[in-house]
């Protein structure tokens, strides 16, 4: 194709080149197309369903809707970014313990969404928890014990923290 | 809820996932994550009109974009021209005749997606628009001509049984209304095909739910042998039934052996909903016949699903609605008559209940109206007519499985109702939501019951057996099966029957894939039965070889070895090994078959042992509803349901939990809205699914009475929690506002006016 770009993105604190691109990418496409970084899960394409979800400077976005050459110059970050030291997270053990996790499609862009929240708000409540996740959608759960997932890591936090 | 962690992840324990850690990393595998080095984008050109006549498609205008490498029909499909799981009806490109929206016609491979795009938009096809078929009605009254060469009806069959002429005091009847529902699952459908060397063969790795299956029509339309089409599973995101049937599986691997090159085939999801066949909307009507004490004397009814332009497994739908009719009750005569027929309309198929979903919504309004007419309450009216185990169904056929549904409904109706909505109640409590738009004095709250029988696995004769393999090497086991894992969870399943089987901890499985022989399918509530029956038997066999071989190293009968914990001991003497130390140096590898008994056909009649065996649930469901604006939020579900044996109690809770956010969406969301042939809707911005925030309280219980006939006591949990959640949530709505509803989903418009 003509009209080709070269840009430089920088995700999860690293700067990655992207090369020879068509400007109309989404920044989903570029993250699991040409960077390697299949982590985020395009199910909808229009910002319904959270699959997708990173965070660009802190605010949780939906990538499929964001076009990739708009976001040099942004902090980009995706669920391959939280576990550069090579363990889980308390929200990801919480997943994988709670039964959180069926098919898992749906999965990074719930673990990113979780803990955009409980950064932001580390005591939500049952409807603050709903309405932060109402983004995404899981087809196969019914959302129980994702719920569970939720309540457990709040509540070790909580311990800890006391 | 909690559960309770045994120390080894054995059945009965709530084992975690093996692929869990892989999926809340992202590093799981989705078969839409997969590339090949020099691979190129495969995407298919559909039709934009619901029937019509191809008079001429010109391709050169897509060839001649710069970085397309190859543009099929029809006319390039090697071998059979159609395909179809149980008639081989469908085309793999439309030739003459393009029967539903979104049919494919062609198909391009090429660069980049972009280009692919642009190439399906450079290629013209000329079409003569025909008048659509679109009412099924007028494909039973004959009223249309043919739409295709098989005809406009699919299959009839017809249910006659006891006497016809019976009757009762009180008569109740009603025609009930069930939407198409779309399977939505997340993972839309994609493969990676990659030809081999010498063009001979392809690997295909996709997201299916029958990996043999697949391969079988597969082979036929691309003129190839078996053997020469591998199918390895990738992952899976989510199923539902939409992967039962082949989508794109013929077209990317046509792509790859046409261009020698790796091609990886997605749908998007407006591409989607075209792209897999969706569950059955139907009109049912029936009329029921009973006695002043509500007992059912004899039901009438006549079904109609529409199975769209292609037959799927309409036919086997078609079975499954007609012979539910009674649902768990008994109901001593019976006059059914069933069709299925062939529309414009988008084809329709499997989805998770497949027909017993239709049949229920139709057979608990009865109940709830034959209620009313005796002035016997919901409860009561059901547990007069509960079935038992020995009684007579309407195919003639005897109930076999272990029935608890008395205690299914009276466990449920013992859990304890929501308190009531607070005066000023949290706007996120209200139906609709974040909306705002509902007012807390327009709120009536109501209560409903549903309840239903589902048969597990496939029926009338066929053999859909299951195999595995078991190897013990050295104190480790490695399992290999084709059982497609879809989310249900049997991956966790198969290394804990492995676990208390053998006494060994260490288990791993080997890839899925064509491999090994079939599995049957990942659907009809049948792989915990299935292919659990095949691990837990290979796995038997392999513990014999090993008792054989501790018997000969230490003098001990093989017959008085036994398994316990992780020991092989001597029931009858003082020997006592462990597993890991008796198998040392020892390697055995056993296959095995499972099939479920026999079946049989329906006759003319609709007489005969059609079903395998079936599960039991009870719902009730508290709803709140804003009446005047039509707005409805589920509020709690509470549910008890036949599970044979637990083997996972957090496996089952998750698909419990999960059937009823799918049978909620049914009730009140869901709906493939369809004019004329012409999908509406095709998105999720339009087709509205359960988020977080529609997520009801669920209460469950489950009951374990084991099955007899069923490998390790237990029964498949996948579809009986979506089938009477629905009704038991349209019967609360109708206990709200006194409305008579006889259609789901419930749209504002069905309560307001």
């Amino acid at each position: 194709m003509s009209e080709l770009e070269h840009y430089t993105l920088t995700i999860n604190g690293e700067e990655r080149q992207v090369a020879d691109a068509w400007i109309g990418e989404s920044l989903l496409y570029v993250l699991r197309e040409r960077l390697g970084l299949p982590g985020s899960k395009g199910a909808c394409e229009q910002g319904e369903c959270g699959s997708c979800t990173v965070y660009v400077d802190n605010a949780a976005v939906c990538s499929c809707l964001v076009m990739a050459a708009t976001a040099v110059g942004t902090q980009i970050a995706t669920v391959e970014g939280l576990n550069q030291d090579g363990t889980l997270t308390d929200v990801q053990q919480a997943f994988v313990s709670e039964g959180a996790v069926q098919c898992g499609f749906c999965t990074p862009g719930l673990v990113m969404a979780v803990h955009h929240l409980l950064d932001h708000n580390g005591t939500p409540n049952e409807q603050e928890i709903k309405e932060a996740l109402s983004g995404n959608i899981c087809r196969c759960t019914g959302y129980g014990r994702i719920f569970a997932a939720v309540d457990s890591v709040i509540a070790v936090r909580k311990r800890t923290a006391s | 809820m909690t559960f309770t962690k045994t120390q080894r992840d054995i059945l009965g324990s709530s084992a975690l996932r093996p692929d869990g850690v892989s999926k809340v990393q992202g590093d799981f595998a989705f078969s839409s994550d997969l590339h090949a080095e020099n691979m190129l984008w495969g995407a298919t050109l559909r039709s934009p009109h619901p029937y019509a006549r191809i008079i001429s498609i010109d391709l050169s205008g897509a060839w001649k974009i710069a970085g397309v490498e190859c543009v099929i029909t029809a006319e390039d499909v090697p071998g059979q021209l159609t395909y179809g799981l149980i008639s081989e009806d469908q085309p793999v490109f439309a030739k003459d005749f393009v029967r539903y929206m979104g049919e494919p016609v062609a198909a391009v491979a090429a660069d980049h997606p972009e280009t692919c795009r642009r190439a399906l938009a450079a290629i013209r096809v000329d079409y003569e628009i025909l008048t659509p078929l679109t009412n099924p009605e007028h494909a039973i009254d004959d009223s249309h001509e043919p739409i295709h060469p098989d005809g406009n009806i699919i299959r009839k069959q017809r249910i006659v049984h006891g006497d016809v002429n019976a009757t009762g005091p009180i008569v109740v009847e009603g025609t009930y209304d069930i939407g198409m529902q779309d399977q939505a699952f997340l993972g839309t459908e994609s493969a990676l095909a990659i030809p081999d060397h010498d063009g001979a063969g392809i690997e295909v790795f996709v997201a299916t739910q029958w990996l043999h299956e697949d391969r079988k029509q597969m082979a036929k339309c691309l003129g190839l042998p078996e053997e020469k089409v591998r199918i390895v599973l990738g992952g899976v995101g989510g199923a539902f039934g939409a992967r039962e049937d082949i989508s794109l599986q013929v077209h990317t691997s046509l792509l790859a052996m046409r261009t020698s090159r790796p091609v990886k085939m997605q749908y998007g999801r407006e591409e989607s909903f075209f792209g897999h066949v969706h569950r059955h909307p139907a009109q049912i009507w029936m009329r029921h016949h009973a006695n002043t004490d509500g007992r059912i004397v004899k039901i009438e009814a006549r079904f109609v699903f529409d199975g769209g332009a292609y037959s799927s497994t309409s036919s086997a739908v078609l079975i499954n609605g007609v012979t539910h009719t009674q649902g768990p009750y008994q109901c001593p005569n019976a006059i059914v008559d069933g069709y299925a027929t062939r529309t414009n309309n988008p084809p329709c198929g499997a989805m998770r209940g497949f027909g017993v979903v239709q049949a229920c919504f139709a057979h608990e309004g009865q109940m709830d109206k034959l209620a009313a007419a005796t002035g016997i309450d919901e409860v009561e009216i059901r547990l007069r007519n509960v079935i038992h185990t020995g009684d007579t169904m309407i195919t003639g056929q005897v109930l076999e499985s272990v029935a608890p549904l008395e205690r299914c409904i009276r466990e449920t109706a013992a859990m304890p109702l929501p308190p009531e909505m607070e005066a000023e109640p949290h706007e996120l409590d209200l139906p609709g939501g974040s909306g705002r738009t509902a007012e807390r004095r327009n709120i009536v709250r109501g209560i409903g019951w549903g309840v239903s029988m589902k048969n597990l696995m496939y029926s009338e004769g066929f053999d859909d057996y299951s195999t595995a393999r078991c190897t013990l090497d050295n104190g480790s086991v490695v399992l290999k099966f084709a059982t497609s894992e879809v989310g249900q969870g049997f991956v966790t399943l198969a290394p804990q029957i492995a676990r208390s089987v053998l006494g060994v901890d260490d288990v791993t499985y080997d890839t899925i894939d064509t491999q090994i022989g079939s599995a049957g399918s990942t659907s009809a509530s049948r792989q915990t039965w299935m292919s659990g029956g095949a691990v837990d038997g290979a796995c038997r066999m392999v513990r014999e070889r090993l008792f054989e071989h501790v018997g000969a190293l230490h003098g001990v009968d093989p017959l008085r070895l036994a398994i316990d914990d992780t020991d092989v001991i001597d029931t009858i003497g003082t020997l006592r090994i462990s597993v890991q130390e008796a198998s040392a140096n020892f390697s055995v590898s056993e296959t095995y078959e499972y099939h479920h008994r026999p079946t049989q056909d329906l006759d003319d009649n609709g007489q005969g042992n059609c079903h395998v065996a079936f599960a039991f649930v009870a719902h009730r469901a508290v709803v709140d509803v804003d009446v005047e604006l039509g707005l409805v939020k589920v509020v709690q579900i509470a549910t008890a349901q036949d599970v044979g044996r637990v083997l996972n109690p957090m496996s089952v809770i998750g698909q419990i939990e999960g059937g009823i956010a799918q049978g909620l969406g049914l009730a009140v969301m869901e709906e493939i809205i369809v004019t004329n042939g012409i999908v509406r809707n095709p998105s999720f911005t339009d087709y509205l699914l359960p988020t977080a925030l529609d997520a009801p309280q669920v209460l469950i219980s489950m009951i374990e009475e084991p099955d007899p006939q069923a490998p390790m006591g237990a029964k498949g949990v996948g579809e009986a929690p979506c089938i009477s959640v629905t009704p038991a949530i349209v019967a609360a709505i109708r206990n709200a506002t006194g409305k008579s509803i006889d259609r789901c989903p419930v749209r504002p418009q069905d309560i307001c006016f």
